[in-house]
């Protein structure tokens, strides 16, 4: 904890970096903390109590535009600034990015390639629980899965946290805001909260890294993070992991097969 | 036509036991009302119609949604419209088709808001479906006898035995009943429905039963200080972590913002539709010319705040903060509101 006070510190005054994402003690869980002065810095904490995906602040231009940015990153938030790196989102040399060690020590990757390395040798957090959920839905037989995703996203009412929270929803204009044609209706009724959801889940096809704040983030708790779930795996039975050269939305190989539609 | 500012009656509080009240309750739907009250299914509690008064469930602190949706449904049809050899046929919004509701079980910091909804949607031209509605609802408050971290309606002029908005406030007392306190006459109207339910309540205190929740800032002061830092650096500082996502608006019970939206069917007919919509949304504010004059998510948070706090209390005489809490518990990035308030106190 010291310790990465007093680098953050270190690092804000000698202007390596203008800007420090991280966490702070928030009123049950630890939140986000933006730091831009050692003030603040001192109120950073960072342990593995502190899972929320934090890389969603650094395709925010507003915030952390042409800024030097430094982050506390969990291995997902790391996953996230591995795929916004392939996407072009971010600069190589613009973003410092602490993560923890699996003993609790601070450890600062200086570039993305440490990232990456990082990525390779670090196991993903247990999903367990995630995995048992799909489990459960999937043995429905399939009238009982429709109704159990219909009456679950009838209580969507569209705040799009779940959109908010994703790192890798840095769209400028979303296709639920493009009315010309109008894709999705924007009004909160059951039939358009599935095609919401079917839709993002869709545009994160080989991009999501599987964090859960699609969920985390639902003020009403539904578990939206499950489709990006079961998403993500039927992805890489699919189609592999994806590189750096792009995902399975943004390439097209003439050799695809095409046994998936049906 | 605003029945909800009759003055509270002088008719003494009375007391129904727990299986009494499930008798008024059913009778009241027997009668052909909907009851929107809080259900609890997969851990979750919201307002919902129930079909079986057994459904209800008390156990909570707060439900995750307002009961707002009584009167501000977050999607309906405001008109019907159909194209007719070079005309068009409007079918105009149909009050006929709203129920006679009540709303069982909402806490006093949820029935103080619809006084804030009447507010907005009221201010000059009375908004017709809003109204309508409000004619046909009955708030059935129950006080609150416990509290979490969240809570702050008494320092926003509220308090957990409030009968403020509510048209009959109920008050557990122990485990076996509720004191009954009929504020207005569409109350006593409800309660005449089954008046041998009731019983007399002499000499019983409601003051014991309710939650604790010292104030945590004066409101006034807060108010007076944030009047004047409109170009404070503070709103930037408090809304650096905001995500921009629109849950505190959606759970809170007297945010009003809408959209208005075409269901264009294809064939020459389509409805109008309201939705909710959010203030925090960069959307919300973006002109066709592409200028947007709240561009940026600071000043989206210096508008739900002002709007809340200043604009509301200044213009209809009414806070639009009622000091539930639902923001700060729904908020993704904690975004918490009783301690951004504090924070004015201190400029």
């Amino acid at each position: 904890m010291n310790e990465l006070r007093s680098k953050v510190k270190e690092l804000l005054g000698s202007k390596e970096i203008d800007l420090f994402v991280g966490y702070e003690q928030g009123t049950r869980l630890p939140r986000p903390l933006i730091a831009a002065s050692a003030e603040e810095a001192d109120r950073l904490i960072f342990d593995e109590s502190c899972t929320g995906n934090l890389a969603v602040y650094l395709t925010r231009r507003e915030l952390t535009g042409g800024k030097k940015t430094g982050i506390a990153a969990s291995y997902y938030a790391m996953r996230s600034i591995s795929r916004l790196l392939d996407e072009n989102q971010l600069r190589e040399g613009m973003v410092k990015v602490f993560g923890l060690t699996p003993d609790g020590g601070l450890t600062l990757l200086e570039s993305i390639a440490d990232v990456k390395q990082r990525l390779q040798e670090t196991s993903a957090p247990s999903s367990q629980v995630e995995d048992e959920w799909v489990k459960e839905i999937e043995d429905m037989p399939p009238a009982e899965r429709w109704k159990f995703w219909t009456s679950e996203l009838s209580k969507c009412f569209k705040c799009y946290a779940c959109r908010a929270a994703c790192p890798m929803c840095y769209c400028t204009k979303c296709i639920v805001e493009v009315n010309r044609p109008q894709w999705i209706q924007p009004w909160a009724a059951t039939m358009s909260n599935v095609e919401w959801q079917i839709n993002r889940v869709m545009h994160m096809a080989g991009r999501c890294a599987d964090c859960g704040a699609c969920g985390a983030a639902c003020p009403l708790g539904l578990p939206v993070h499950i489709i990006a779930h079961k998403m993500v795996e039927m992805v890489r039975q699919n189609f592999g992991e994806p590189t750096e050269k792009g995902n399975v939305l943004s390439t097209f190989k003439p050799n695809d097969e095409e046994n998936f539609i049906w | 036509m605003e029945q909800k500012n009759i003055p509270p009656k002088n008719i003494s509080p009375k007391y129904i036991s727990k299986a009494s009240l499930k008798a008024w309750l059913a009778k009241v739907k027997d009668d052909g009302r909907h009851i929107y009250a809080p259900v609890t299914e997969n851990g979750k509690t919201n307002f919902k119609r129930v079909k079986s008064v057994d459904e209800i469930s008390m156990a909570h602190i707060q439900t995750a949604q307002s009961a707002k949706g009584a009167v501000f449904p977050r999607t309906e049809k405001l008109f019907s419209y159909a194209r007719q050899q070079g005309d068009v046929a409007l079918q105009d919004y149909n009050p006929g088709d709203i129920p006679d509701t009540v709303v069982f079980g909402l806490h006093p910091c949820d029935a103080a808001a619809f006084k804030a909804l009447s507010g907005i949607f009221n201010w000059g031209a009375q908004d017709k479906p809003f109204s309508e509605r409000m004619q046909r609802v009955t708030l059935v408050g129950v006080s609150c006898s416990r509290s979490d971290v969240f809570c702050f309606c008494t320092s926003v002029g509220g308090h957990p035995g409030s009968a403020e908005g509510s048209d009959i406030l109920l008050t557990a007392i122990g485990d076996d009943g509720y004191l009954v306190e009929i504020i207005t006459d569409r109350g006593q109207a409800l309660v005449e429905k089954s008046a041998d339910l009731f019983e007399a309540a002499a000499g019983i205190s409601k003051e014991e039963h309710l939650a604790s929740a010292p104030a945590r800032f004066s409101v006034e002061e807060v108010q007076r200080k944030m009047a004047g830092s409109f170009e404070s650096d503070i709103w930037k500082k408090q809304s650096a972590r905001c995500i921009g996502c629109g849950a505190c608006a959606f759970v809170c019970p007297a945010c009003a913002c809408f959209d208005i939206q075409e269901n264009a069917k294809g064939n020459g007919t389509g409805d109008r539709i309201r939705c909710w919509d959010s203030c925090g949304f960069s959307l919300f504010t973006l002109h066709t010319s592409g200028h947007n004059p709240r561009s940026v998510q600071s000043q989206r948070w210096r508008q739900r705040l002002l709007h809340k706090l200043c604009y509301m209390p200044d213009r209809l005489s009414v806070r639009g903060c009622t000091g539930c809490g639902r923001c700060s518990r729904a908020c993704p990035v904690d975004m918490n509101l009783a301690e951004h308030l504090k924070e004015f106190e201190r400029l």
